[in-house]
């Protein structure tokens, strides 16, 4: 428990199919990584989400800050080759 | 009529029934009184699970009883002196969070390996509501045995209360196992299993988690209480069916 008496927060990834990108699905409160599988579990698969869960700890994650916005993304504004906006795909490929 | 077969089919399945629905009436009364938002969720699964799968063995019920009763008539219209459950999932919690997961980890692990066994049951409709239910009583089991390990081997307070929850809910494991002429019929013909063959193994599983929660079995205990199989419940039990019975009794042609 940290001085505000909570449990430490957990980050839920969960897997919508079997070889799809974990998303991220919310946070959940947990003492350890084992009761936060869980209570992810609990609180982000009741309603058939997925077919796997992650938990991470949340101070585990190294974020970019507002201020980075800047120099980060705004470099790749008048960069569109580099999306593959301009190939033809055939109809059926849907996970692209 | 039912035949002599039937009557034990349906008595076999109300019990498990009864049982299912009474612990889940148990820990719904936690729905928005769990100590953190996810366990109260949690705690809300797991009484829904249990309502699932008194509801799956009520409708075989009442499918074997044949005279137009529903799993409403069952749950809603019966008096104490009808129920089958086991005296142990019908004590009160009160709001102690270490002795409801105590309750649901010993109930959890007989209901696993009963419904084990009974996924052999020669009766197909038996056979599948097991195959359904033993997937969400393991995690019951999970979930409350990681609980029952954490309080025990947590603080000195939350080790003597998981503690004192065990001693009280020891004495009640006994019924657990109890079966009578019912039962015989059922394991004659493969539909049942006899429960005291994983008796030892119910043991074993409990053994391992308390070990690990640095808890122990009360000894010396000479007193074990019984009377589900034939109706006589505790003190608790008509206020909880009180709650529970209230809207269908008051309203009877209340639909949802």
């Amino acid at each position: 428990m940290d001085s505000n008496h909570q449990w430490p927060t957990w980050e839920v990834f969960t897997q919508k199919k079997q070889g799809a990108a974990h998303e991220h699905a919310g946070s959940v409160h947990a003492p350890d990584g084992e009761i936060a599988l869980l209570n992810a579990r609990d609180v982000y698969g009741r309603r058939q989400e997925g077919v796997n869960i992650w938990v991470v700890p949340s101070n585990a994650i190294i974020a970019s800050s507002p201020e980075d916005a800047g120099s980060f993304f705004d470099p790749a504004n008048d960069k569109m080759y580099r999306s593959p906006n301009f190939f033809k795909t055939a109809d059926g490929l849907k996970q692209i | 009529m039912m035949t002599d077969l039937n009557k034990a089919l349906n008595e076999f399945c109300l019990r498990i029934a009864d049982n299912s629905l009474i612990h889940a009436q148990r820990i719904s009364e936690w729905t928005g009184h769990g100590p953190i938002l996810e366990e109260d969720i949690a705690m809300s699964n797991v009484a829904l699970d249990l309502i699932g799968q008194a509801r799956g063995f009520y409708t075989y019920a009442a499918q074997i009883e044949a005279n137009g009763k529903t799993e409403d008539v069952y749950a809603f219209h019966r008096g104490e002196r009808e129920f089958r459950n086991k005296l142990m999932v019908e004590l009160p919690d009160n709001k102690d969070f270490g002795f409801t997961m105590m309750k649901l980890f010993l109930n959890g692990c007989f209901d696993y390996l009963m419904f084990r066994d009974l996924m052999k049951s020669t009766d197909e409709t038996i056979s599948g509501l097991a195959a359904k239910s033993i997937k969400e009583v393991t995690y019951h089991v999970r979930h409350a045995g990681d609980w029952v390990v954490r309080l025990g081997d947590g603080t000195q307070e939350s080790h003597e209360r998981v503690q004192n929850s065990l001693n009280e809910l020891w004495p009640f494991t006994n019924e657990l196992f109890e079966q009578d002429n019912i039962d015989t019929l059922l394991i004659t013909n493969g539909i049942a299993f006899d429960k005291e063959s994983f008796r030892s193994e119910w043991t074993k599983m409990v053994t391992e988690i308390f070990a690990k929660a640095t808890l122990s079995i009360p000894e010396n205990n000479t007193y074990f209480p019984t009377g589900g199989l034939k109706g006589v419940h505790t003190e608790h039990f008509g206020f909880l069916l009180a709650e529970m019975q209230y809207l269908p009794r008051m309203y009877p042609d209340a639909v949802w």
